[in-house]
């Protein structure tokens, strides 16, 4: 049974439940994830698996070479009739399709960081995704990624099950380390599913599940049975809460399809107050060699999921995000120049977005490198003038409240981008 | 019952598999404080993927050492039950350049058509079905590789192979390496997985798929102006990537003793190590124009100026001779066998074989089984089984059988069946195999696999199995529980436990599932005189394989 310290106990009508008595674990966990919900922070992440081209995400349209480079994939002037650019600040502007999330810029809820990336010049996806989730870039052998080690660092022994959760069939490497974080594919499948009940045979979907429970609950406290007694008072926690039943809110859309789905669930998890700090999800199909698009095409179906959902996402939490920050990256940009396909091969800096009710908004970050060619990274590269780690960094500290020195090992930060505002 | 152990003993000695027709057991085994049936268990569950219904009785039969000395020669092992379940996996002899013509990519110009909307998905797959595509190659790999662990008698040539395959890792899906993985497999890991290191290091090294993977194929000495091809004209150079993960995760380890100066300088002596025409499935090749010609210094040996495609090598001679490295392997192979931390005693003593033996594998895996560490009661089932681990060895438990349904007709093209079927499960469960993307593969540690969604995962893998969801893989249960009255509940318990957990069974877990029997559920009764009338041996089964004590080995 978890200690209730006092002042949990004061907190919170949902924790009366508790002054029952004997009540079940995974009852006292719920309303301590209750009780925190109301003032615990969290960053959802998203990764754009696949290098985006930060170049028409958020396009350079006031310099000077960005449309010689450019070519048939440029993004139009803003104003210049047609569907151009969205304009921002004179110089930079939203890709078209990312309409959704101009709102929240005028608010002064988007903050975006540019030219940002990797200090290693890997250009291999697989390589620069796990420098970006390990947070160790050039060295392989780290075993454990970067919010792993910022949520490890705050151990809670009465933490959530629900503390990191990433939507996807497999955790992913930023997640994985000491945090017990959790990778489902939807809320539905994280239960034990009776298959002899899914086929109308014998009626009773609990069985196994009551069984496989028994089994766990009896062993000596170890790794497999201490996690799987979590396991059993997390389904039962996410029973109770039933996320699942949370429509979303303020007549918020999303897009069809997994991104929008899993940003759906994201949100359905953090109403639900299971004590969720960190959510992680994956949007792919960003690797655009060929037939990238501009004002339409490709890459604009994709922005257009992609600026929906976070759009949504926003909306659907409402005043939640005051608390609520949503972190985008990519493992690198792509080719200043348009290629001989139509589009853009591996590149090195990239842009990436913070929104939120914490994120000081309005504002695109970090020293614009230029885009001629002697500016350029090898002659042909977005140069990188904000280190990424900079920019986790403030993030995971100022937002989240980690320690800052597991973070990112061997990086000597100097200052911080500064997209967080005062918390 | 009596029947099938009759046949199965007739076939084994058909077989030349019994301990009387055995090369007579040279190893001595130590005394160990587990009792003859549990090391009968340990060697089946460390050495292979755990038992299948009639392995105990066989093993206890020839003998614990007798078995050992018969695993450690793979070759005097039959194989034709392998290679029969393996027929219909064409990948595995194909050359890289077979594969690159028989699963091309969709074309630039498909590509084109399916971003503008000019062709659907649908028109894709019926010009290129998906069986014939790049994916269909890493399919048929993965279903082979479960298939090979369910039914081959060389067990511990199969722990081995997917233990160095992890160790020398290449990650399927980067580039052009899709197509060199079988050649990669079949040509560097497996004739030498109980050889000598060194052939292991250098066949690797020589390897496409490593070439590609870790991007040495690129690498040039500094200076180099590019003569020709799409790069003509542009500046080329070094890359250290093979060079650092060489010393780093192949041979010394981590804190094994290099510096950054060292990484460049064996980056250096690779340098021109390439791959003809690397899209076309071309095989290894030494450019000497790409080669830096100078001498360099590696680990404090100087390696003198023009020795060409030679410098490799002797930086590979270099780096097995370290004693880091014969550390380094015996601590992963000690962590694999034995446990998670394993002891240092027995590490030294397997690196002094190592170093003693110039490397040799099947010298340090004896000095191993043999070593008293290996026998002790805190080793016993002390490793959480992986993913990969837990399906094979449910799967062999249950006594199932895989299945290759003909190509074409379901999974989207691909050679569907058993095979598939479950790797595509071990993928879902964290592990797909092949798709391991760093070049440290997957961990051999318990914290990386236990979390609350992979439990999860690992109760409803069981409830499928036993519940034969997975088609091309029925287990068969009848064969489990044998002649057990279904009417007995307690009887076909205790023939559950005994089957599939070997007595390793808690007694709380015994507690719970007889409790069980209890529910209505597990036992059916009839409506008239409430007597028990059948159980549920499936959710029986699943319970007892989805239990903490089938997670280890």
């Amino acid at each position: 049974m978890h200690r209730c310290t006092r002042r949990s106990f004061v907190k919170g009508g949902a924790l009366a439940l508790v002054a029952l008595g004997a009540a079940p674990r995974f009852i006292v966990r719920t309303a301590l994830a209750q009780s925190r919900a109301a003032r615990s922070k969290v960053l959802v992440v998203i990764f754009q698996r696949g290098a985006v081209d930060g170049l028409s995400m958020l396009v350079p349209h006031g310099d000077p070479d960005y449309y010689g480079a450019r070519g048939s994939i440029a993004i139009g002037r803003p104003g210049a009739g047609g569907d151009g650019a969205l304009d921002l600040d004179g110089f930079f502007g939203l890709h078209p399709s990312l309409s959704g999330l101009k709102p929240l810029w005028d608010e002064r809820r988007l903050a975006a960081v540019h030219a940002v990336g990797s200090p290693d010049l890997t250009r291999s996806h697989f390589d620069a995704q796990d420098y970006m989730e390990s947070g160790t870039p050039g060295v392989k052998s780290t075993e454990d990624g970067w919010l792993a080690r910022g949520l490890a660092a705050q151990r809670d022994p009465q933490a959530s099950p629900f503390r990191a959760v990433a939507l996807g069939p497999a955790l992913p490497r930023v997640l994985r380390g000491d945090v017990g974080a959790v990778a489902m594919t939807s809320l539905a499948e994280f239960d034990v599913r009776d298959a002899a009940a899914a086929l109308g045979d014998g009626g009773g979907g609990l069985t196994a599940s009551k069984g496989f429970e028994s089994l766990y609950e009896q062993g000596v406290r170890d790794l497999l049975y201490g996690t799987g007694r979590e396991t059993f008072d997390a389904v039962k926690m996410l029973k109770a809460a039933d996320p699942q039943r949370i429509q979303p809110a303020n007549g918020a859309v999303y897009p069809r399809g997994r991104f929008g789905e899993n940003l759906r669930q994201i949100a359905q998890l953090i109403r639900a107050d299971v004590g969720l700090e960190v959510a992680f999800a994956d949007a792919s199909g960003w690797d655009t060699h060929a037939a990238q698009g501009n004002e339409r095409g490709q890459l604009a179906t994709r922005l257009k999921e992609f600026g929906d959902g976070l759009a949504a996402l926003d909306r659907d939490l409402g005043d939640r995000m005051r608390d609520v920050m949503v972190l985008t990256m990519s493992e690198f940009g792509r080719t200043v120049r348009e290629n001989g396909n139509r589009g853009t091969d591996h590149g090195h800096g990239t842009a990436m977005f913070v929104i939120g009710g914490g994120a000081k908004g309005g504002k695109v970050y970090g020293k614009w490198p230029g885009l001629a060619r002697e500016q350029l990274h090898d002659g042909r590269d977005l140069a990188v003038t904000t280190d990424f780690r900079s920019l986790f960094a403030e993030v995971a500290v100022r937002h989240l409240g980690t320690p800052a020195d597991p973070l990112f090992p061997g990086f000597k930060n100097s200052a911080y981008p500064g997209v967080v505002g005062q918390v | 019952m009596r029947r099938r152990a009759f046949l199965v003993t007739a076939v084994l000695v058909a077989a030349g598999l019994t301990g009387a027709a055995a090369p007579s057991a040279s190893l001595k085994l130590p005394a160990s404080p587990l009792s003859e049936d549990e090391r009968v268990l340990h060697v089946l569950n460390r050495l292979g993927y755990g038992p299948r219904p009639d392995d105990v009785m066989r093993v206890r039969q020839m003998g614990v050492a007798a078995y050992l000395d018969q695993q450690l020669h793979p070759e005097r092992l039959p194989a034709d039950a392998v290679r029969a379940a393996l027929a219909g996996y064409t990948v595995l002899e194909a050359s890289t350049s077979q594969l690159v013509r028989d699963y091309p990519q969709p074309t630039q110009e498909m590509r084109r058509q399916i971003a503008s909307g000019d062709m659907t998905r649908r028109e894709l797959r019926e010009l290129m079905p998906m069986g014939r595509r790049p994916p269909a190659i890493t399919a048929q790999l993965q279903a082979a590789t479960v298939t090979r662990a369910v039914v081959s008698e060389a067990q511990l040539e199969e722990v081995l192979a997917a233990f160095w395959f992890n160790h020398f890792n290449v990650f399927s899906q980067k580039g052009a390496v899709r197509w060199m993985v079988p050649a990669y497999e079949r040509e560097a890991i497996r004739p030498h997985v109980l050889g000598k290191f060194r052939d292991l290091v250098l066949a690797t090294a020589r390897q496409p798929a490593m070439l590609f993977y870790l991007d040495n194929w690129m690498s040039t000495r500094a200076d180099l102006v590019m003569p020709r091809g799409q790069n003509a004209g542009r500046a080329s150079g070094l890359n250290e990537n093979y060079a650092r993960e060489l010393m780093e995760l192949h041979t010394l380890g981590v804190d094994g003793g290099y510096t950054q100066q060292d990484v460049t300088e064996v980056a250096r002596c690779f340098t021109g190590w390439t791959i003809d025409r690397p899209r076309e499935g071309g095989s290894y090749l030494f450019r000497p124009r790409a080669h830096d010609p100078g001498s360099k210094r590696v680990l404090g040996q100087t390696i003198a100026a023009g020795g060409g495609e030679r410098d490799g090598e002797r930086v590979i001679d270099i780096l097995v001779r370290h004693p880091s490295t014969a550390r380094f392997i015996s601590t992963k192979l000690a962590r694999h066998f034995v446990s998670d931390e394993p002891p240092a005693a027995l590490v030294e003593r397997m690196a002094a074989t190592f170093r003693s033996t110039d490397g040799d594998i099947r010298a340090v895996m004896t000095t191993l089984v043999t070593s008293p560490e290996f026998w002790t009661r805190e080793a016993y089932r002390a490793k959480v089984k992986t993913p990969f681990e837990v399906v094979v060895s449910a799967v062999r438990a249950l006594d199932g059988h895989l299945e290759i349904a003909p190509p074409g007709r379901a999974g989207g093209g691909f050679p569907a069946g058993g095979g598939l079927e479950l790797a595509r499960e071990i993928g879902k469960l964290g592990q797909p195999l092949y798709e391991a993307q760093p070049p440290t593969g997957y961990p051999d540690r318990a914290e990386s696999w236990v979390n609350t969604g992979a439990l999860l995962g690992r109760m409803n893998f069981a409830l499928s199995l036993a519940h034969n969801r997975f088609r091309g893989a029925p287990v068969d249960l009848g064969s489990v529980i044998g002649p057990v009255d279904r009417a007995q509940p307690a009887q076909v318990l205790d023939t559950l436990l005994a089957a599939v957990l070997h007595g390793a069974a808690t007694p709380q877990t015994r507690t719970v599932l007889t409790a069980q029997l209890q529910s209505p559920e597990i036992t059916r009764t009839t409506g008239d005189d409430r007597v028990a009338s059948d159980t549920d041996v499936e959710k029986l089964a699943a319970l007892v394989l989805g239990s903490p004590e089938f997670q280890r080995r």
